[in-house]
């Protein structure tokens, strides 16, 4: 079982506000997620290769030239704030 | 015209029976008459729709469209469709006018499609009843009180209500053949790395492969045609082939060896009465029509869906950490800081079900826990896989149900994830293994659809759409219309 602050902990690692109030449910459905996810240990894997692609495949790899084309203007109009070229957040350094 | 499969379509089409701008027309009728009520669509391109199926009846009036020239299709609102709304599903996304066409919705294009919009889907892919999109749930059209399935839900519930002939979905966990089978339609997932990725927002990036929702196996094989094949902008794309699926449907299926997992019909997960039922009488359909039934095991079916839980979760935590509120997507009001605008952001974009993925895949990856979840879900997905292959050294093909039940009512489930889960127990492990899959209609129970699964090897799409098809030749559950 998850304890209130492994809850948070995990929250702020994935950048989600976790108000006190809401905790009590997600450790609740969290461990019960978890509890499920570890009837994996019923099956021994000593000696397995883990899988990372279902063909075993590799990385492919290609010369290393330009493809793309600048598409700056077009991407930073989907941004919710930006100017001269920049992408504007809440001010970090005073 | 909107009863008639996209095969009766295409030739309609090219004999002049009608034009595209006709067929395109009724469909949007159709979409406005009926969809207030599905809720299938988030998007409905009509403008764009008409003007591309007047270009396509120009190329067809000289002779030179070809089989899908002028068919009206919806992609699944996962595609970047260059200038038009692409939102995931997602509050977060709801704002966001792709940049760049999906490699799929590009080759689709250029064979001649017609696009009338983009469908509802759960939320970036999550879930298996469509009630996790920010659009709100979809209604299945065989019953309006049950769940069209999900994470494609849209795209099921608009084929199977004639509002298109074909829709574009991804599949994950299941999630073309489980809204496939819930609404009575022919769902194929294609073997990872078929069809390019390039373009579909990404949410288990080992697990997802999109494919096509269609009436038919032959339906499915002339799209399939259009849309398999290897994109240089995918890195896992798969460089084979691409064989003319439309060519082996007729072949013969005496002798055919099928595999019946005893696993997939026992009653341990869940698996109703009823549609087990279903699934007996459609193998002893292939019986009659000359397969050779046989017993095979997956012993490792129950470890399948925990399994799936820790790298879709994982796999999810990691893709989504990209939307951030800085480059696009939502942006929380008035940030504090820069931490608050990420958290923020994010908690309110999410909905519950995301969210609740993110946590546990950012858990199952934090330091001190990657090896007794990620990496021995993946030593598990390699003992799965190698279950298929056992299986497929004395079979050709692998029958079982595509669900344990039937489609179950809208908010039945909501308050239960894990029953959720469970749910996807026949489905999950195709994905793990990288497998082609196909559900196809097999039956009803108290009016809702029952799928039959079928599981190839490794690119015998073209195999499972012959066997399908050769299913289809001698039942008419396929034909079958919702009210």
């Amino acid at each position: 079982m998850l304890s209130p602050d492994d809850v948070k902990k995990i929250a702020h690692l994935a950048r989600l506000n976790m108000d006190e109030a809401d905790i009590p449910a997600h450790q609740a459905s969290l461990s019960q997620i978890l509890t499920l996810v570890e009837q994996m240990d019923q099956v021994p894997t000593n000696g397995i290769l883990p899988m990372a692609h279902p063909l075993d495949a590799t990385q492919r790899l290609r010369q290393d030239t330009v493809t793309e084309t600048n598409q700056r203007d077009d991407f930073q109009s989907l941004a919710p704030q930006a100017a001269a070229g920049f992408y504007l957040v809440p001010r970090t350094v005073e | 015209m909107h009863t008639k499969t996209l095969t009766a379509l295409s030739q309609g089409l090219h004999q002049g029976d009608f034009t595209s701008e006709a067929l395109t027309a009724h469909y949007l009728e159709r979409i406005k008459a009926l969809d207030a009520e599905l809720n299938s669509f988030i998007t409905v391109t009509a403008d764009e729709a008409l003007e591309a199926a007047r270009a396509a009846d120009k190329l067809l009036a000289v002779g030179k469209g070809g089989p899908l020239t002028g068919v009206p299709i919806a992609h699944k609102d996962i595609f970047c469709t260059k200038g038009v709304k692409t939102s995931c599903g997602s509050k977060m996304l709801d704002n966001f006018i792709a940049p760049y066409d999906a490699t799929l919705v590009t080759q689709l294009q250029a064979a001649g499609t017609v696009m009338l919009g983009k469908t509802n889907m759960d939320e970036f892919a999550m879930g298996s009843s469509n009630e996790n999109s920010f659009y709100g749930p979809v209604k299945n059209p065989w019953d309006l009180k049950a769940v069209p399935g999900g994470s494609s839900g849209g795209s099921a519930a608009a084929v199977a209500a004639g509002l298109c002939p074909m829709a574009t979905g991804t599949d994950t966990g299941g999630s073309i053949r489980q809204p496939a089978a819930f609404c009575g339609l022919t769902g194929l997932k294609p073997t990872y790395g078929r069809i390019s990725r390039y373009g579909m927002v990404a949410f288990a990036s080992s697990l997802d492969q999109a494919g096509p929702f269609t009436r038919t196996a032959e339906d499915a094989a002339l799209v399939m045609n259009a849309m398999a094949g290897f994109d240089e902008r995918d890195s896992t794309s798969s460089d084979v082939p691409v064989p003319d699926y439309t060519k082996t449907l007729h072949d013969d299926i005496n002798g055919l060896r099928i595999g019946v997992p005893k696993e997939f019909l026992s009653d341990a997960e869940g698996l109703t009465p009823e549609v087990k039922a279903a699934v007996q009488a459609a193998i002893a359909v292939y019986e009659k029509l000359g397969a050779v039934i046989q017993e095979v095991s997956l012993p490792h079916t129950g470890s399948t869906v925990p399994a799936y839980y820790v790298i879709a979760p994982a796999e999810c935590s990691s893709n989504l950490a990209r939307f951030d509120g800085v480059r696009y997507g939502y942006r929380c009001e008035n940030p504090k800081n820069l931490e608050d605008l990420y958290k923020r952001s994010r908690s309110e974009g999410f909905g519950d079900e995301v969210k609740r993925r993110i946590l546990v895949g950012t858990y199952a990856l934090s330091a001190g826990y990657y090896d007794a979840y990620y990496l021995k879900a993946q030593k598990l997905r390699r003992i799965v896989r190698d279950d298929f292959q056992a299986a497929f050294a004395e079979v050709d093909v692998i029958a079982g149900p595509t669900t344990p039940s039937v489609a179950f009512n809208i908010g039945e489930k909501t308050d239960d994830p894990l029953a959720m889960y469970l749910s996807d127990i026949y489905t999950v492990a195709v994905n793990l293994a990288g497998l082609p899959a196909l559900s196809i209609p097999a039956g009803f129970v108290e009016g809702r659809p029952v799928g039959l699964q079928l599981i190839g090897n490794d690119f015998a799409e073209g195999k499972l759409l012959n066997v399908a098809h050769q299913y289809q030749q001698a039942t008419d559950w396929h034909k079958r219309l919702p009210e």
